[in-house]
C-alpha cells in the first residue's frame, strides 16, 4: 500500500515513503487515515468472526458448540469490538482522510497527535484482546453492569482488561477529537466559512464535540470500577452505601452519546454521497447541519431511555421518553432531506449510491424500531430481549456499516487512483442487504416472541429455532459479503480502472486534487465561495453563489517549496509507554510506573523535538 | 471566525492588567475565602443559608479566576463558548443525577 | 494567506481561520472536556458523602481551617503564575523565573497539605476502601492532585528550558507560559468548587 498514497518527489527534504518504518513514523493524515482503516476491517473481521460463532451456537436449540462462559465472552467481545475497534475507528480513518481534504488544509493541526491517536488505538485494542489468552476476556456485557462486575462476580482480571482497555482507547478518541476541532475550526480555506463546510465535515466536528464531552464521563465511570475492583473503595455496594445504579447512570451518559458518534459519520458519508449521484444539491443543508447539531446536543438528554426498567420512577421514566421522542425529530429532518436531495434528480445507481440507499431505508426500519422503545410500557416488553438487537444492528449494520461502506466505496478511488470494481460492488451490496435482513429481520420477530439477550442457548419447546436458524443463514451470508468485498479490494488495488481525479462528476474540494493526492494535497489553497466549490469551478454557469467582485485569487506556490512535517518516532513512543502502563496495572498497579516513565520520558521528546530544517523560534 | 479578509490580526490582545491589578484581584479572592470561612462558624445560620452563600461565592470566585486570570474577558469569545459549554453540560448532568437520587429532598 | 513556506506545525495565530492559535485553542477544547471529567467525580461525591454506612463521617474528618491555608496557597500560586505570564509578556524572563518557581513551590505547597490531610483521614480511620464517603473523596481530590503534581512537573520544566536556550521562551513565545497558566487557573477552580462542594458543604450539620 505503500504507493497507495502520492510518492513526494516534490519537497526538497522528502523524508522516505517507501518500508515499514516510514509507516511507523508517519504524520501524514492520509496515511494515518489508512492505517486506522486497515487495522479496523481487520478488527471488524475479528467481531464478525465473533459473531459469528455465536450465530453458530444458537443455530440449533439446546446446542453445546459453545460453552456458556465463552458465549459471554463472545457477546462481550463482539460488541465492544465492533463498538470501539471497528466503527470508531473505521470513522477516524473517513475523518483522518478527509477533513483536510474537504477544508483545503495540508495536514491536521496536530500531525503527531495524530499519529499517537492511531498507535494509541492500536495498542489499547491488542491490549483488550490479549485478555482472551490470560484467563479469559470479558465477559459481563460491553455495558459491564455492576454488581456482576464486581470482584465476588468477576473474579480473574477480564474486567480489568475492560476498564484499562477502555481507558487507553479513550484517550486515543479523546486525542483524535481535540485534534479535529481545532483543525476544523482553523485550518480551513479561506472564504470557507463554517456553513461552507461539507456535510460530512461538519458532521465530523459534531461528533469530535461529542467526544470531547462524553468520553470524560466514562472515564470517571471506569476509574471507579477500577478502583472498586483494585482498591475496595466500594463505588457500587450497595451494602456499603453505594449503589450499582450509579454505574449505569455514568455509562448510559456516555453510552448514549456514543451511538451518535456512531451513526453521523455514516450520514456525513451519505450526505455527500446522494448529491453527487443524484445530480443534485444536497437540499436543505441548514436544516441538515442544525439537526446534526441538535442531536448531539440532545443526545446527552435522553440516556435513562436504557434504563426504563430499573425503577427510576414514572416521573424520571417519563422525560426521558419525551426526550427520547424529541430526538426522533431531528433524525427525521435528515431523512426527508435526503429524500428531497434524490427527488427530480438524476440518479446514478452505481456502488456508492446503492450503499447508501441501502443506509437510507435500512436506517429508517432500525431508527422507526428506536421510537418503539422511547414509549416506557412498550420497552418494558422489548428491554433485554432480541427486538432490541434488531433496533442496534439496524441503525449500526445497516446505518454505519453501509454508510461507511458507501464510503468506502466512494473515497478508494481518490486515496489509490484506482475504482473498486463494480460488479463485485453490486455483488457485495445485495449479498450484505439481504444477508443483514436475513440475520437481523427474524430478530424483531423472536424478540417478541420472548427471547432473551445474552443467552447462550434455548430449548426446543421455545419455538424459536427456526426463526434462529434463518439468522444464522443470513450471518453465513454476510461473511460471504464480506469476503467479496476484501476480493474487490485486493484485485482493484492490484487492476482496478485508473480512476483519475474525478471519476465521480463530484462537487466538493477533495476531487479537485490528484488520485491519489500528493503529500502536501493542496499545491495552491483554493479561495472558496460557495458550499460547493469544485462544482461551481466546473461548472459556473450552474453556480449558486457568485464569486464576489473583490475576490483574492489563490495565491500559486511552488510544489518545491512547500515543507511538510518531518515524521517522527515520539508518538508511537508515548502510545506504547501508556499502554504498557495500562497492560502492567494489570499485573500490579506499582508496575504501572515503568509505563509512565517510558510515556514521561516520550513526551518530553516529543515536546522538544526539533521542528525541521528551518528551526522555529 | 469568517476571516475572507486578508488583514492581519492583532498579535497581541490590546488589554493586559497590569500586575496591580491582579494583585488586587488576589485580594479579593483572599478576601471572599476568608469571609466564607469566618461565616462558616456562625452557628445561627441555616443550612439552606449557607449553601446558598457557599456556592454563591464559589461561583463569583470561579468568574473572577475565568475572566482575570484566564483572560476570558478580553480574549476571543470562542474560549469563553468551550468552557460554558463544559460547565452548562457539567451542571446539567449534576442536577439531573442528583434529582435522580434525591440528594436534594 | 499562504506565506512562501506553509508549514503544518504550529502556524502563528495569524494564518488560522479564527485568528486563534491553535494550541491555546487545543488547550480551552481540553479544558471543556476536563468540566465534564471533574463534573462526574464531584457528582459522584455529592451523591454519596451522605450516603456513608459505617464512619468516620465527613464532619468528624473534615478540617476546615487546614484546608483553609491550603485554599489560599492555591490562590496565591494563581497570582504568582499570571504575574509570570505578565513578566514575559513584558520581555521581563528574569522576574518570569521567579514567579514560575514561586507557582512551583505553593503548588507543592498545597500538594503537601493534600499529603498531610489524607495521612490524617487514614489515622482517623477513613481509607479509601471505608465508606462510600472515603472513595469518592479520596477519587476526586486525588485527582485533583495528581493534575496539580502535573502541573508543578510543567512548571518545573518551564523553568529549567527557560534557562537552557535563551531565546526559547521569549515575550513572542508568551504563549508557552500562558497554555501552562491556563491549565494551572483551571486546576485551581476546580479546586474552589471541590472547597465549597467538600469541606464547607459537606461538613454542615
Amino acid at each position: 500500500m505503500a504507493s497507495a498514497v502520492g510518492a513526494n518527489g516534490a519537497a526538497g527534504h522528502a523524508p522516505s515513503v517507501d518500508g515499514v518504518w516510514s509507516w511507523v513514523t508517519t504524520v501524514d493524515h492520509k496515511r494515518i487515515g489508512v492505517l486506522y482503516g486497515v487495522t479496523a476491517i481487520l478488527f471488524f473481521m475479528l467481531g464478525g468472526a465473533e459473531a459469528l460463532l455465536i450465530r453458530l451456537q444458537l443455530a440449533q436449540a439446546d446446542n453445546n458448540l459453545i460453552s456458556a462462559g465463552f458465549f459471554s465472552q463472545l457477546f462481550t467481545m463482539h460488541a465492544l469490538t465492533m463498538v470501539f475497534l471497528a466503527i470508531m475507528p473505521l470513522g477516524a480513518a473517513f475523518f483522518n482522510f478527509l477533513i483536510p481534504l474537504q477544508i483545503g488544509a495540508r495536514d491536521v493541526a496536530f500531525p503527531r497527535l495524530n499519529a499517537f491517536s492511531y498507535w494509541l488505538f492500536l495498542f489499547g485494542g491488542i491490549l483488550l484482546n490479549t485478555s482472551f489468552i490470560f484467563g479469559g476476556a470479558p465477559d459481563a456485557g460491553w455495558f459491564a453492569y455492576a454488581n456482576l462486575t464486581s470482584t465476588t462476580y468477576s473474579p480473574g482480571n477480564a474486567m480489568d482488561f475492560f476498564t484499562l482497555g477502555l481507558l487507553v482507547l479513550g484517550v486515543s478518541s479523546l486525542a483524535a477529537a481535540l485534534n479535529f476541532v481545532v483543525t476544523i475550526l482553523n485550518m480551513r480555506a479561506p472564504g470557507m466559512t463554517l456553513m461552507r463546510m461539507p456535510v460530512f465535515t461538519w458532521m465530523a466536528l459534531v461528533v469530535s464535540f461529542l467526544l470531547v464531552f462524553a468520553l470524560p464521563i466514562l472515564t470517571v465511570g471506569l476509574v471507579e470500577l477500577l478502583f472498586w475492583r483494585f482498591f475496595d473503595m466500594p463505588f457500587f455496594s450497595a451494602a456499603e452505601g453505594g449503589d450499582p445504579l450509579l454505574w449505569q447512570h455514568i455509562f448510559w451518559l456516555f453510552g448514549h452519546p456514543e451511538v451518535y458518534i456512531l451513526i453521523l459519520p455514516a450520514m456525513g458519508i451519505v450526505s455527500e454521497i446522494l448529491p453527487t449521484f443524484s445530480r443534485k444539491p444536497l437540499f436543505g443543508y441548514t436544516a441538515v447541519v442544525f439537526a446534526g447539531v441538535a442531536i448531539a446536543f440532545l443526545g446527552f438528554a435522553v440516556w435513562a431511555h436504557h434504563m426504563f426498567t430499573v425503577g427510576l420512577g414514572p416521573v424520571a421514566v417519563a422525560a426521558f421518553s419525551a426526550s427520547t421522542m424529541i430526538i426522533a425529530v431531528p433524525t427525521g429532518i435528515k431523512i426527508f432531506n435526503w429524500i428531497a436531495t434524490m427527488w427530480g434528480g438524476s440518479l446514478d445507481l452505481r456502488t456508492p449510491m446503492l450503499f447508501s440507499l441501502g443506509f437510507l431505508a435500512l436506517f429508517i426500519v432500525g431508527g422507526l424500531s428506536g421510537v418503539m422503545h422511547a414509549s416506557p410500557p412498550v420497552d418494558t416488553q422489548h428491554s433485554d430481549t432480541y427486538f432490541v438487537v434488531a433496533h442496534l444492528h439496524y441503525v449500526l449494520f445497516g446505518g454505519s456499516i453501509f454508510g461507511l461502506m458507501a464510503g468506502i466505496y466512494y473515497w478508494f478511488p481518490k486515496l489509490t487512483g484506482r475504482m473498486l470494481g463494480e460488479g463485485f460492488g453490486v455483488f457485495h451490496f445485495w449479498l450484505m442487504f439481504i444477508g443483514m435482513n436475513l440475520t437481523f429481520g427474524p430478530m424483531h420477530i423472536v424478540g417478541i416472541l420472548g427471547m432473551p439477550r445474552r443467552i447462550y442457548t434455548y430449548s426446543e419447546s421455545s419455538g424459536w429455532e427456526n426463526l434462529n436458524r434463518l439468522e444464522t443463514l443470513g450471518a453465513l451470508i454476510l461473511a460471504v459479503s464480506i469476503i467479496v468485498f476484501l476480493t474487490n479490494v485486493i484485485r482493484s488495488l492490484r487492476n482496478g480502472e485508473i480512476a483519475g481525479d474525478d471519476p465521480w462528476d463530484a462537487r466538493t474540494l477533495e476531487w479537485s486534487i490528484s488520485s491519489p493526492p500528493p503529500v502536501y494535497n493542496f499545491a495552491v489553497i483554493p479561495v472558496v465561495y460557495s458550499k460547493e466549490p469544485f462544482w461551481d469551478h466546473k461548472y459556473p454557469e450552474f453556480a449558486h453563489e457568485e464569486p464576489p467582485k473583490n475576490a483574492v485569487a489563490p495565491v500559486a506556490e511552488d510544489p518545491a517549496s512547500i515543507h511538510m512535517p518531518n515524521p517522527s518516532y515520539w508518538p508511537i513512543i508515548v502510545a506504547f509507554g501508556a499502554a504498557l502502563a495500562a497492560g502492567l496495572a494489570l499485573i500490579d498497579p506499582w508496575y504501572a510506573a515503568i509505563g509512565g516513565v517510558i510515556t514521561l520520558l516520550g513526551v518530553y521528546g516529543w515536546v522538544f523535538e526539533p521542528a525541521g530544517p528551518e528551526e522555529h523560534h | 471566525m469568517e476571516n475572507n479578509e486578508q488583514e492581519p490580526v492583532e498579535h497581541h490582545d490590546s488589554e493586559h492588567p497590569s500586575p496591580a491589578k491582579y494583585i488586587q484581584i488576589a485580594i479579593i479572592l483572599t478576601l471572599i475565602t476568608a469571609f466564607e470561612v469566618a461565616i462558616y462558624y456562625v452557628e445561627a445560620i441555616s443550612n439552606g443559608v449557607f449553601i446558598t452563600i457557599f456556592l454563591g461565592m464559589a461561583v463569583v470566585k470561579f468568574i473572577i479566576v475565568a475572566m482575570y486570570y484566564m483572560h476570558l474577558k478580553f480574549d476571543s469569545r470562542v474560549f469563553t463558548l468551550l468552557l460554558v459549554a463544559g460547565l452548562f453540560l457539567a451542571t446539567g448532568i449534576l442536577i439531573t443525577l442528583g434529582t435522580l437520587f434525591r440528594i436534594f429532598t | 494567506m499562504a506565506t512562501h513556506s506553509t508549514t503544518a506545525q504550529h502556524p502563528s495565530h495569524l494564518e488560522t481561520t479564527t485568528g486563534l492559535d491553535h494550541r491555546k485553542l487545543l488547550m480551552w477544547t481540553f479544558l471543556a472536556s476536563e468540566c465534564l471529567f471533574f463534573g462526574s467525580l464531584i457528582a459522584t461525591f455529592l451523591l454519596f458523602k451522605d450516603a456513608a454506612v459505617v464512619g468516620p463521617y465527613p464532619h468528624e474528618v473534615l478540617n476546615i481551617p487546614v484546608t483553609s491555608t491550603s485554599t489560599f496557597v492555591l490562590l496565591t500560586s494563581s497570582l504568582s503564575m499570571v504575574l509570570a505570564l505578565a513578566a514575559i509578556q513584558r520581555g521581563d524572563i528574569v522576574s518570569m523565573r521567579v514567579w514560575i518557581m514561586a507557582t512551583a513551590v505553593l503548588g507543592a505547597t498545597f500538594l503537601g497539605f493534600q499529603v498531610f490531610e489524607f495521612q490524617e483521614f487514614i489515622h482517623e480511620g477513613l481509607k479509601p476502601s471505608t465508606n462510600v464517603f472515603g472513595a469518592s473523596f479520596f477519587t476526586l481530590t486525588g485527582f485533583h492532585g495528581a493534575h496539580v503534581a502535573v502541573g508543578v512537573i510543567w512548571l518545573m520544566s518551564l523553568f529549567i528550558y527557560s534557562f537552557k536556550s535563551k531565546d526559547r521562551i521569549l515575550a513572542s513565545k508568551s504563549l508557552d507560559v500562558e497554555l501552562a497558566g491556563l491549565y494551572w487557573h483551571f486546576v485551581d477552580i476546580v479546586w474552589v468548587v471541590i472547597f465549597t462542594v467538600v469541606y464547607l458543604i459537606s461538613s454542615l450539620e
